[in-house]
Parts: C-alpha cells; sequence; structure tokens
C-alpha cells in the first residue's frame, strides 16, 4: 500500500531560514513530528497543507501529487490547529454551518456525536469557549468528514491533562481501522511518549531523528555516572551532557555499548522524547549551576 | 490473560509482554487455541504502539507460542507437551536455586533446609 503521505527533498527558504525534509508516513500509523520552536514545523505543515508554495521537492497525499491534485487532496485531511481559524462571533454551530460546504463526504450524524461526546456548546459565540472546548471543536469537524489522514499542529498546548488524554485517546481509536493516519506537530513530548509508532524530530530546518518510537527508546539511553567516566563515556557515543559537582547526566546513543563498556557502575535508563530531544538539539557539554 | 506494563523496567516494553505471554503459556493460563486480541486491539488497550504489540508478536510467533491464522486471527499454538514441561521444570529448579541462596546467606544448613522442604511437601 502506498504512503499516505510523503515528502521527498521537499525545500523552503525564509530569508535566511532554510528548511529541507524528507519524510513518510503509512496507513494506519501515528507520527509524532517533534522540535523546539522556530524549527520549522508550522511551514513543513503549511507546506503539506498547500498553504504555502514550495521552493522544491515533491509532496504527495493518499498517492497524489500535490501540486496537481489539490482539492481533492484537502477533502481528504481533517486538520487541527492551535492558532484556530474561526470567526470568533459565530457559534460553533454557525461555524460548523460554513465549513461543511466545502467537504462532500461532511457526515452530520457523526459531528453531532462528537459535539455530544466531547459536550460541545453549539450555541455559544465561539469566543466564549475555552482553548479546550475550541480545540474540541476543531477536532470534532477534523473527524465529520470522513478524513484519512489528521494532520495536527500544536493541538493539545495550553490544554490540561484530563482533555489531552481524551484527545490522546480519540486518535489511538482513529487509526484502529488500519487506513487512517495521525501526524502530530507538537512540543509536548510526552503526549507522544506513549501513542506514536513513528517519530520524526526537526531543528533549524533540518531532520534530525526519523525512525519508530520503539528504536529510539531501546536505542538511546541516559547515562547517569561520576564524571571521572566522562572521557571514556565520549567514545560510547555521549550526545549530550549535564555535568554538576556530584556527577553527570548525558544521552548516550547506543545502551548496549555503555552497558559493555561501565556495566553496573553506571546507571542507565530509558530515556523519553524529552531527554531525547533536549540532548540532541543541544548537544555538547553543559553545567549545571549549584550555588 | 494478564498484561502489566512497567515504564520503568529495564526490559523493552515489547519483551515484557513476550515474557508475560510466554510465561502465561507455560503456566496454562493460556491453553491451547485460546484466542489473543489482535496487535492492534492489544495496542489500544495497553496504550502503547502497534509497532510495539507487532514486534512482540513476531518474536512470539518466531518462537512457537502463538500462530495467526490468516482472516481469523491470533491464537495460542498447541503447545509441545514436552517444552512445557521443560519450562516448568526450569521454573521450579530456578526457585528453587533462589531459596537455596537465601537459605546460605541465612547459613541454614542442607538438612534444615530439606526439613523445610518436606513439611512443605507434606502440607
Amino acid at each position: 500500500m502506498e504512503n499516505i503521505l510523503e515528502l521527498n527533498g521537499v525545500t523552503k527558504r525564509y530569508g535566511d531560514f532554510s528548511l529541507q525534509v524528507d519524510l513518510s508516513l503509512k496507513r494506519g500509523y501515528i507520527m509524532g513530528f517533534l522540535g523546539p520552536n522556530g524549527a520549522g514545523k508550522s511551514t513543513t505543515i503549511r507546506l503539506i497543507m498547500g498553504l504555502v508554495r514550495k521552493d522544491g521537492g515533491r509532496i504527495r497525499l493518499f498517492g497524489l501529487d500535490l501540486d496537481t491534485h489539490e482539492r481533492e487532496i484537502k477533502e481528504r485531511i481533517g486538520f487541527v490547529f492551535d492558532q484556530n481559524y474561526f470567526y470568533e462571533e459565530l457559534t460553533a454551530e454557525e461555524m460548523k454551518n460554513t465549513i461543511r460546504p466545502f467537504y462532500s463526504r461532511w457526515d452530520e450524524s457523526l459531528f453531532r456525536k462528537y459535539a455530544k461526546q466531547f459536550d460541545l456548546p453549539l450555541n455559544k459565540p465561539i469566543k466564549q469557549l475555552s482553548k479546550g472546548m475550541k480545540t474540541k471543536f476543531s477536532l470534532a469537524v477534523a473527524l465529520s468528514h470522513d478524513a484519512e489522514l489528521l494532520i495536527m499542529d500544536e493541538p493539545t498546548s495550553g490544554l490540561d491533562p484530563l482533555i489531552r488524554s481524551e484527545i490522546l485517546d480519540i486518535l489511538q481509536e482513529i487509526i484502529q481501522d488500519e487506513n487512517k493516519s495521525v501526524f502530530f506537530s507538537t512540543h509536548i513530548t510526552s503526549d507522544l511518549d506513549q501513542i506514536a509508532d513513528f517519530i520524526t524530530i526537526l531543528h533549524q530546518g533540518r531532520v534530525l531523528l526519523n525512525s519508530t518510537k520503539d528504536e529510539l527508546m531501546e536505542r538511546y539511553c541516559i547515562v547517569k555516572g561520576s564524571r571521572d567516566k566522562l572521557d571514556r563515556m565520549q567514545q560510547a557515543g555521549l550526545i549530550g551532557y549535564k555535568e554538576n559537582r556530584y556527577g553527570f547526566e548525558g544521552l548516550a546513543r547506543d545502551r548496549k555499548a555503555v552497558y559493555q563498556l561501565f556495566g553496573d557502575s553506571v546507571v542507565i535508563e530509558k530515556p523519553t522524547l524529552e531527554d531525547l530531544m533536549l540532548h540532541t538539539i543541544r548537544g555538547g557539554k553543559e553545567t549545571a549551576c549549584i550555588g | 490473560m494478564n498484561i502489566i506494563l512497567s515504564n520503568v523496567s529495564d526490559d523493552p516494553i515489547y519483551l515484557q509482554i513476550v515474557n508475560q505471554i510466554k510465561e502465561q503459556i507455560i503456566t496454562g493460563q493460556l491453553t491451547d487455541d485460546d484466542p489473543l486480541p489482535s496487535i492492534r486491539n492489544l495496542a489500544r488497550e495497553l496504550n502503547i504502539s502497534v509497532i510495539t504489540t507487532k514486534r512482540a508478536y513476531e518474536e512470539l510467533e518466531r518462537d512457537g507460542f502463538i500462530i495467526t491464522v490468516a482472516g481469523k486471527g491470533t491464537y495460542v499454538a498447541p503447545v509441545n507437551r514436552e517444552m512445557l514441561r521443560e519450562g516448568k521444570l526450569k521454573m521450579i529448579e530456578d526457585k528453587i536455586a533462589e531459596a537455596v541462596r537465601t537459605a546460605k546467606h541465612l547459613g541454614l544448613t542442607l538438612d534444615e533446609l530439606q526439613e523445610m522442604l518436606r513439611l512443605l511437601y507434606e502440607e
């Protein structure tokens, strides 16, 4: 089966910022797109959505080229953005009615179902809704036209853990049919720690890491030990570390090598995606300031 | 079937699943032809990536513990009786070894340990 999303050699320049991305996502999976602010995540998403023109490369969705099949592609995408695009004076019901004509596969009963599930107040002006409610409304719309690819740009930032958990649950439910996929850009890594299948980390416009989450969690590790071990640690592939007066803590790229070199004389732990991001992006040495 | 995962274990998640299912098959908690959840269902229930459950099932199938029938699902493989017995014997051996280690730490003699074993057996 073809990839549901494919970026080949896609490039974009803005003044002195340049983006170059290669990535692909199969049907039935969740990809987490991570990176610090300014890495180019939103630009990448705008490129995928056709909101911004690429300078070079190829973008394909559902096996179709974005350049020639933009309209058809957009019907099949559901998107949820951090900055919403709603007319705040309208009620959710009115806003929905403005949107639905754009989608030939709109399913009103499905929208009603989600509205009920999310407890959406459909007759209040949108500007009166909390951030969480606005996101849920976005999600309800995105899920109501049989979209195959859900693209989400920072959908959970500013939301409390309860709502985030609800949303993550829904995302996992969506991919059960092995046909739909989710592309989820965020800097809240804990959301993806559990449910992501694939991870792409973007930094300064380049893809830094791209693999299954499992592989990243197993290959990399957090190492903690006494400072006299730092020199030898560099040989075991230490990517970034923090040092304090009493020891160091760092990210190593080869758990097995670390264990072979140091055995039980160091503490080896599974990394979180946050660890991965922090260390691969900062890289190099840092010294914690202790009084 | 029970699967209890630890985020702080040294074992990767897929391996925890493999070990727990193997154990339940060996102890007979899961028996021949018992249906297992699909890899997607399992991932959903446990809130983990489907890639993880897929890998766990692949290993279990490779080791002969489960089989996947196209279009029907995944089942516990008819277990080799010999292998099952071997597995259980190994379990007993491991537990006795641990008891012996602890006993030695405590300074128990072989006679004292055997006495304990006899009393427990006759319970």
